[in-house]
């Protein structure tokens, strides 16, 4: 008998379906990977098996977990199986702790509602024990901490250790490594692996990664708008993959562009030996500030044509190297320069050079204003050239802009609310195009992404390339991404550029050790082989 | 809460309407003595009584209404008129010594409740209705300031407004083109509260004759009037205190009802 | 912590220093000459000159400042013009009814609120939630000053549970002092309770929607005890600042509620002061206030970091 069985699972809030006949099962000491886009319903299968569903849920069907119908359960009971019988670690560290509460106590409260008789001190102790396992070790980690003193990596550790305190039969991961970073991700990865292993404890994983999956699961369920569309056993679901979907979905994660062949041309940006600091707030009232190097001499050209990528952590350096080079901000040694004229002169940005280098955004949702029309959100650039199109000029360039990015001209009269994520990206790319810069930055543009729409914008990014001719800095903590959209690669880690050199090259053989556990630390996708 | 929205648009326009109609009309000249009538209760010739001089209490509540309404919306417009600007910098240039020097000021007008100003200004300069609009101005200011700046902070934040930094726009450009549109708003909203607001403190500083002087009429003073004769009239107070409760009533529950009206369109769903 | 302190206690310091000088600017220098001012237009020019003289007005602008700010650092406020005897014993008589009113007041409006505010919120959109969000709704409306004459009329002059007006002295005992400000304190308190609770409301539900009460959720705790244990005390703290604001209106509104009891509070002394003309009484009066609003704030401010540890440390 499985340990966690979902039998025809289907759920509706307010009347509006949300999953329909989802079934899957889990046994004792089983990874299980749910995967899938958003909208999948994934999330909400989870919290269902928690039965921490929203107000206004309606289910039918069977939550067994072992011989109990959870859906059955009255909340006193499931407040008893929550934290003691199932765990569950959630997506976003930076806001899953209390605030307000040590980590110590958030721990040993795990252990104190299940368990009235035991005592504060012995509870204590428990907690410092499992606060060990997760590798949050007591000398460095001491459980008088509060959660603001923790980073993101260590926070999610801390969340762990509240869900696994009392060795749960069950573990649910709702996309637990999203936020996180690439090497933090694998440490996190491992650490739930291994805890799965030892307490033969099974674990649902819900991801949207198919690398993470395809790494990590024993079994795989892919979910697509409420319902299941295939599930099998890892090995052989990647090898025979029956539904269509699952292929869309494994090619799409793998998707390849290819870029046309640029010739060698002359240098276009120039960054040269930069170094940006940031005033630290006072520590005491009489000791002088001090300084945080964001960007620690950084040289680095793109030559017309090139498409340059720029892979790192959080905290790299990047957005502010980005910002400098946009000459959004001041640096304090060091030139930038763009066709041989300084980003940045004087006091103030040189907008003359700005003209010429553009930006798409990460967040789809972020980047633009909601209150205004697709047609004056394009042409925001326009304030950048000294004699804007207008009228009938104006109208032409906006309708040229959205074409090329596979919109239509009637699209610049709606507001950007009534684009999906993908659409509004394309919208951005428009933005980024329309006064044909000679250089674009893309900042995690894609990372926001579903899958296929990812590898949609990928195509056209292609496709741009060869229309446009563009010439961009890629900037990405996605190494797949970036392996396929650009030709050379920097790699950044506090504030310098570690390695150099041809993206593919770099990737298969790298040699500075901080690529090395990159490129160690990003699960990779097996080759998918042509479905028979 | 559509419901909210009307019942309260409602209530509101209806004090307004008052108060514009006692311009050309009102049952009686609202300071016409009339001892012989006095101290009557609600009866069908004096709707709501007569005080206890005689004079209609229908009329000196209409008229009384503009008074009111006046100096709260005067009051308004000057919070919003220096407030938001002034939030609006402070947001744009956070961390300088000038957004320092707002938030400063703020708090420290914060500590003269108006009360407290308009006592001030009444000592040096007299009573009035100006000196009781300049008090609840003045205090207005940084709850426009500091609510501005609130969400003019986080709007700094979001990626479109980087977007236009790019795009070569000035920090005041973009405090005009984009912040302002997006927190009106919420500006809306607090005005409706800090109106209803003026309406309460405007009566209070009339009921200590801090506010408008006679002839002016104002609901306030038509209390202090009632105070000592409570007992035997109580409708001298009933009637200018519903009067009260009922404006700044209706003026919250439209607050209520825009900011409910106006939230949902801007909230994105995600999947 | 201790920094933290410091530096509230500088910016306390800081606000003391420029109220000072604001009430100074408007009430010495604004009116031109204060001793015209106070004598009026038909004043002999020997006791315009003996005034000035005893207001020291020949002396510079920044020496008086001084002289005053020194004088109220050693307790010396001047001497009433009007009354002729000192202000500081004349304000603080007043004191003693004004400041236990506000306190009495605002220990009521907390302890009506936050139940009120903490059962809607854990009933939120059901029959509890929504008649307190009425009732606040009505509460909110209600002129306080005129909230009191009703109270009156039902408690004092029908039902003669309390006296209609006046206060005892504290003399004749905590409690008999107490029963006398209780009319005017319940008064003072409906309007700031129903603001209160909204605000207790509303801030818990914020909270309630934040992700580390889902985490409390799925370690096993019911929405009872996660409520409780880990939404009320992040609640808490915009509500603190909410507390702080209300202590001013308080002081505030004691001024006007005395005008209904006839309570010889600080309220009565500065209207009196104001028709009599007795600048150095508004002035010293409406310094105490500021003063008052501004200390209470620096107490909410370290209650802050007792509630909040983001702020006791630099991360």
């Amino acid at each position: 008998m499985s340990l966690l069985s979902i039998q025809n699972l289907s759920l509706s809030i307010y009347g509006l379906d949300i999953l329909r006949d989802v079934t899957l099962s889990i046994a004792a000491g089983e990874i299980v990977a749910i995967t899938g886009e958003s909208g999948s319903g994934k999330s909400l299968t989870a919290l269902a098996a928690m039965q921490l569903l929203p107000k206004g849920t309606q289910t039918k069907g069977r939550i067994m977990l072992g011989e109990t119908d959870l859906t059955q359960q009255d909340e006193k009971t499931l407040c008893g199986i929550r934290g003691n019988d199932i765990g569950m670690v959630f997506q976003e560290p930076m806001t899953a702790l209390n605030p307000v509460q040590t980590i110590g106590a958030q721990v040993a409260e795990t252990i104190r509602i299940h368990d009235r008789s035991i005592s504060r001190a012995a509870a204590e102790i428990r907690a410092a024990e499992t606060l060990t396992r997760v590798g949050l070790p007591q000398d460095r980690f001491p459980l008088g901490r509060y959660p603001h003193e923790l980073s993101g990596g260590q926070r999610q550790r801390v969340v762990i250790a509240m869900a696994i305190a009392l060795r749960p039969r069950l573990l649910i991961a709702d996309e637990p490594t999203t936020a996180l970073d690439v090497t933090t991700q694998a440490q996190i990865l491992d650490l739930l692996k291994h805890l799965a292993r030892a307490d033969g404890m099974g674990l649902m994983m819900i991801t949207h990664d198919l690398a993470v999956v395809a790494d990590m699961a024993d079994r795989i369920t892919v979910m697509r708008e409420g319902e299941v569309v295939e599930e099998g056993e890892t090995r052989h679901l990647l090898r025979h993959m029956n539904h269509p979907y699952t292929r869309m979905l494994f090619a799409a994660s793998g998707h390849q562009v290819s870029l046309p062949e640029v010739a060698a041309q002359p240098p276009l940006l120039e960054v040269t030996n930069v170094s940006r600091d940031y005033r630290l707030p006072r520590t005491t009232l009489f000791s002088p500030a001090g300084h945080f190097r964001a960007v620690d001499d950084v040289s680095f050209t793109i030559h017309r044509g090139e498409r340059l990528g720029l892979v790192g952590e959080s905290g790299c350096g990047k957005s502010t190297l980005t910002r400098a080079v946009l000459g959004l901000e001041q640096v304090q040694s060091g030139t930038i320069t763009l066709d041989g004229a300084p980003v940045f002169s004087g006091n103030a940005p040189n907008l003359a050079v700005r003209r010429k280098m553009q930006v798409v955004f990460q967040d789809p949702f972020g980047s633009f204003n909601p209150r205004h029309r697709v047609d004056r959100l394009v042409t925001e650039p326009f304030h950048l050239l000294p004699d804007p199109p207008v009228g009938a000029d104006r109208t032409r360039a906006i309708d040229e802009a959205l074409t090329a990015v596979g919109l239509t001209p009637a699209d610049a009269r709606k507001y950007i609310h009534e684009f999906s994520g993908g659409q509004r990206q394309r919208i951005a790319i428009a933005r980024a195009l329309i006064i044909r810069p000679e250089l674009i930055l893309f900042d995690e543009a894609v990372s926001a992404l579903d899958v296929s729409v990812r590898a949609q914008i990928l195509d056209l990014l292609a496709e741009l390339c060869g229309t446009y001719d563009l010439t961009y800095l890629f900037i990405s903590h996605d190494l797949s991404v970036v392996r396929t959209v650009t030709d050379r690669v920097l790699v950044m880690q506090s504030g310098k550029i570690v390695e150099e050199g041809p993206t593919a090259e770099t990737f298969d053989n790298p040699q500075h050790p901080y690529t090395r556990s990159l490129i160690d630390a990003a699960p990779v996708l097996p080759q998918i082989h042509a479905a028979e | 809460m559509r419901r909210n929205l009307i019942l309260g648009g409602m209530l509101s326009a209806l004090f307004v309407l008052a108060a514009l109609i006692s311009f050309v009309w009102t049952p009686y000249d609202h300071v016409a003595l009339n001892i012989p009538n006095k101290l009557q209760t609600p009866n069908a010739v004096h709707l709501l009584g007569t005080d206890h001089f005689g004079r209609d209490i229908l009329s000196m509540i209409m008229v009384g209404a503009r008074t009111s309404i006046a100096v709260a919306l005067v009051a308004v417009g000057i919070g919003m008129g220096l407030g938001i600007p002034l939030g609006l910098w402070a947001a744009a240039r956070q961390g300088s010594w000038l957004d320092e020097l707002i938030m400063r000021g703020n708090d420290l007008v914060f500590a003269f409740p108006s009360i407290v100003i308009a006592i001030l200004i009444t000592a040096i300069f007299g009573a009035g209705a100006i000196n009781a609009i300049i008090a609840i101005g003045i205090f207005n200011i940084p709850v426009f300031a500091r609510i501005t700046r609130g969400a003019a902070l986080s709007l700094w934040q979001r990626e479109f407004i980087l977007a236009a930094r790019v795009a070569g726009k000035s920090a005041a450009r973009i405090s005009v083109e984009h912040i302002l549109p997006n927190v009106t708003n919420l500006l809306i909203v607090q005005g409706t509260i800090q109106f209803s607001l003026g309406i309460l403190a405007e009566a209070a500083l009339s009921y200590v004759g801090l506010g408008a002087q006679p002839p002016t009429p104002s609901w306030g003073r038509m209390l202090a009037d009632a105070q000592t004769l409570v007992s035997i009239a109580p409708h001298m107070a009933l009637v200018p205190g519903f009067a009260i409760i009922l404006t700044v009533l209706g003026l919250n529950l439209m607050g209520d009802g825009l900011r409910d009206y106006l939230d949902p369109r801007l909230r994105v769903v995600r999947a | 912590m201790v920094r933290y302190t410091f530096k509230r206690l500088l910016s306390l310091l800081l606000s003391l220093a420029v109220a000072s000088l604001v009430i100074f600017a408007v009430i010495e220098v604004a009116p031109g000459d204060p001793a015209s001012f106070m004598l009026g237009m038909n004043a002999q020019p020997e006791t315009l000159a003996a005034l000035r003289t005893e207001l020291g007005l020949d002396t510079s602008k920044v020496a008086r400042y001084l002289a005053w700010v020194g004088g109220m650092l050693t307790g010396d406020f001047g001497t009433s013009y009007t009354y002729r005897t000192p202000v500081i014993g004349m304000v603080a008589d007043r004191l003693w009814v004004s400041l236990p009113l506000a306190l009495y007041a605002l220990a009521l409006s907390t302890a009506v609120a936050f139940p009120a505010g903490i059962f809607a919120a854990s009933r939120r959109g059901q029959a509890g939630d929504i008649s307190v969000m009425g009732a606040t709704q009505l509460g909110v409306a209600i002129p306080n000053f005129w909230f009191a004459m009703m109270l009156v009329l039902i408690f004092a002059i029908n039902l003669r549970w309390f006296a209609a007006g006046g206060f005892v002295g504290w003399d004749k005992g905590f409690w008999a002092g107490m029963h006398a400000l209780t009319l005017p304190a319940i008064a003072l308190a409906l309007p700031q309770a129903a603001i209160l609770a909204r605000v207790m409301r509303s801030s818990l539900l914020d909270v309630l929607g934040e992700d580390f009460m889902r985490t409390a959720r799925a370690k096993g705790l019911t929405e009872r005890q996660a409520l409780w244990r880990h939404g009320l005390r992040n609640a808490l703290i915009p509500v603190l600042t909410i507390i702080g604001l209300q202590f001013s209106f308080l002081l505030a509104g004691s001024i006007i509620i005395e005008q209904v009891f006839y309570l010889p509070g600080l309220g009565r002394l500065v209207f009196q002061s104001i028709s009599a003309r007795d600048l150095i009484v508004v002035e010293s009066v409406v310094m105490l206030l500021v003063f008052s609003v501004i200390v209470v704030n620096f107490l909410v401010d370290l209650a802050y970091a007792a509630v909040d540890p983001r702020l006791r440390s630099r991360s």
